[in-house]
């Protein structure tokens, strides 16, 4: 293997794309690696979204906000454009569910379980550890419990999905993670 | 920093925006009828104006759809979005006087 200064130091409780394999204390804010999930975007015509919400048992949130039943969630990326995330043992049920239900219509489904990675961000000082590094105001009340969008964090794209006032779900790509875990501790330690 | 208004997204950060060039030109719907020098006007002539600009935004980091905007590329200040499809407001909607601003067709 190829040594580098990157490999000199690996620190054995992360995951080779960086994610923490257990949970890791961000000063009095905890993270916890979010389990294995089967993820998939859908691009779905509005007047079409009814039926995709039918196949997937919940229906489809309204704008910048995210629906959840059981295990199953969906999550609103733009207007045409949803993050689904659920178990991933239901993933081939989820696939052939949309495609029976969809009757032809046109759809897109496509398997991003590998792409993302997710975390959440617990504690009272979740919120203003995000704000160290994103631009919105995520005062809860311009950002509520329920509201999901894409954002960037520093320079690095994610998805924001305030779970309860101070539980946040981050997802984002892999490649992003060592950036942001690493903007995150040492942010941690500044505040 | 600029707070640019996404028509899906209500305001946010001009970080999290691209910029798309002119709005509203439109590819010839025959593209084999047309001459060499009107594709290479659709291809690279653009209006380049000082004051009133309609032009194409996209909300990348965001909910990633395009837009268009109007702006006022002397004060930088913007007037209007609006989703991708709609027509260019006119003067009025956009609060200003007809005699300001030429409007190119």
């Amino acid at each position: 293997m190829r040594e580098t200064l990157m490999d000199a130091a690996p620190h054995p409780s992360f995951d080779e794309a960086g994610l923490p394999l257990t949970a890791l204390a961000l000063g009095a804010t905890k993270l916890y690696p979010a389990p294995d999930l089967a993820r998939f975007v859908l691009r779905v015509r509005p007047e079409d979204g009814a039926r995709a919400a039918a196949a997937w048992g919940l229906s489809l949130p309204d704008a910048l906000r995210a629906s959840t039943h059981k295990d199953r969630h969906v999550l609103w990326q733009g207007p045409d454009e949803f993050l689904l995330l659920a178990l991933t043992s239901e993933k081939q049920e989820i696939i052939d569910r949309l495609q029976a239900e969809m009757g032809g219509k046109p759809y897109s489904l496509v398997d991003v379980s590998h792409r993302n990675q997710a975390f959440l961000l617990t504690g009272e000082g979740a919120q203003q550890l995000l704000e160290t590094g994103c631009m919105l105001d995520l005062d809860p009340a311009s950002f509520p419990v329920g509201m999901t969008t894409r954002t960037l964090f520093a320079k690095a794209d994610l998805t924001l999905w305030r779970r309860d006032t101070h539980t946040f779900h981050i997802e984002l790509w892999r490649s992003f993670m060592p950036y942001v875990m690493g903007l995150l501790q040492q942010s941690a330690v500044a505040a | 920093m600029l707070l640019i208004d996404c028509p899906h997204c209500g305001p946010r950060p001009e970080l999290e925006f691209r910029y798309g060039g002119e709005a509203h030109v439109a590819r010839p719907a025959e593209p084999a009828t047309v001459d060499d020098a009107q594709w290479m006007a659709f291809l690279y002539l653009r209006s380049n104006p000082k004051g009133l600009h309609f032009e194409r935004w996209r909300h990348m980091s965001g909910c990633g759809r395009f837009f268009n905007c109007a702006r006022d590329t002397v004060s930088d200040k913007i007037l209007k979005t609006y989703p991708a499809g709609q027509a260019r407001p006119s003067l009025e909607a956009l609060g200003l006087a007809p005699v300001d601003h030429e409007v190119r067709a």
